[in-house]
């Protein structure tokens, strides 16, 4: 099958699936009542299911794969919770990760 | 004006960015290792926009695979976005023209960005969501783009950076918990995910995670609505 025509048909299918809330509950009308509330809980949900996903190939029972997750993920939450700053938080974390899984498992 | 507006969305988008461009440069080199065309890769990276389904699209485009079976495998993977959307339904209706390349931007990354942003009155947001969007996608492009054409190349150790995501999702999380006065829907998520983890292993988990997800919200939602017109 031409490559072209795949992509093309991926980018579609993409786009309407973002799309779609939008074409269901965005017109003139007034949004249903069950949808915003919704939309207002959606996001911390999607959050927790987001940080799980992103974790998804880490092999909980190995402690060289899950500690430096542990590790990383601790110093992200105390920093965060200490100075509120997400890059510092998010920077740091990352910089512990990267040096627990390069240099110590 | 853009360039103060610039000014205000780039430290939004540095984790994105750390995280984009080194998934993005994975993504480039793949591509290029996989015999496929960079500029095909890039043409995905700049029109498909979707992270794990460019992953997949790599198998798919180095296979005979119907066209069918991309249409489906496309809407398994990125089916979580259909719900994205209903959190900005309200607020895109006041948007102009640019809500149609936000709506196209709602990635995981994009989505999460935009939903931590609470300090900011509704007149700034517009420019603010499509300067973010805009610069997420162009760190993916970039990545791609560098992936492809230095591909191994490339020296430095970057294994682990892809944390950036993690502790993006993390602090935003930290930042809805400490915002909410219910912490039943942050905590259904992390559920929901963890069990579709355990029953449907990695590959899998997406679609049922998302469900199960939403039906309890679903549920938790008639329940308090019950609960109001009994009390």
């Amino acid at each position: 099958m031409d490559k072209i025509i795949a992509i093309i048909a991926m980018a579609l299918v993409t786009y309407g699936i973002r799309l779609g809330p939008f074409i269901l509950f965005g017109g003139g009308k007034q949004t249903p009542e069950w949808v915003r509330s919704i939309g207002g809980v959606l996001p911390p949900a999607v959050m927790g299911m987001l940080i799980v996903y992103s974790l998804k190939h880490i092999e909980i029972l190995k402690v060289s794969s899950s500690l430096p997750v542990l590790i990383a993920i601790a110093v992200t939450t105390v920093l965060h919770l200490w100075k509120r700053n997400n890059l510092l938080s998010i920077l740091s974390g990352t910089a512990v990760y990267m040096f627990l899984v390069q240099r110590l498992f | 004006m853009l360039k103060k507006n610039l000014k205000m969305a780039i430290p939004y988008t540095i984790p994105v960015m750390l995280g984009y461009l080194s998934v993005g440069m994975a993504f480039g080199v793949l591509v290029v290792k996989s015999g496929i065309s960079i500029w095909l890769g890039v043409l995905m990276s700049l029109f498909v926009y979707a992270g794990a389904m460019q992953f997949v699209a790599i198998q798919i485009l180095t296979s005979p695979i119907h066209l069918i079976q991309v249409i489906f495998m496309t809407l398994f993977v990125n089916i979580r976005h259909l719900f994205y959307g209903l959190s900005f339904i309200e607020r895109f209706k006041r948007f102009g023209v640019k809500k149609q390349y936000m709506i196209f931007g709602l990635t995981d990354e994009t989505y999460s960005l935009l939903c931590g942003i609470t300090d900011k009155s509704e007149d700034e947001l517009e420019d603010l969501y499509f300067i973010i969007t805009l610069l997420n996608q162009s760190y993916w492009v970039i990545g791609t783009l560098i992936g492809g054409l230095l591909g191994s190349v490339i020296t430095f150790d970057t294994t682990g950076i892809d944390f950036a995501m993690t502790a993006l999702f993390v602090v935003i999380f930290i930042e809805q918990w400490l915002a909410a006065d219910k912490h039943l829907p942050a905590l259904i998520g992390l559920a929901a995910a963890m069990i579709s983890l355990k029953f449907f292993g990695p590959e899998q988990m997406v679609l049922p995670s998302m469900l199960l997800l939403f039906s309890a919200l679903l549920f938790l939602n008639a329940k308090v609505k019950g609960g109001e017109s009994n009390g």
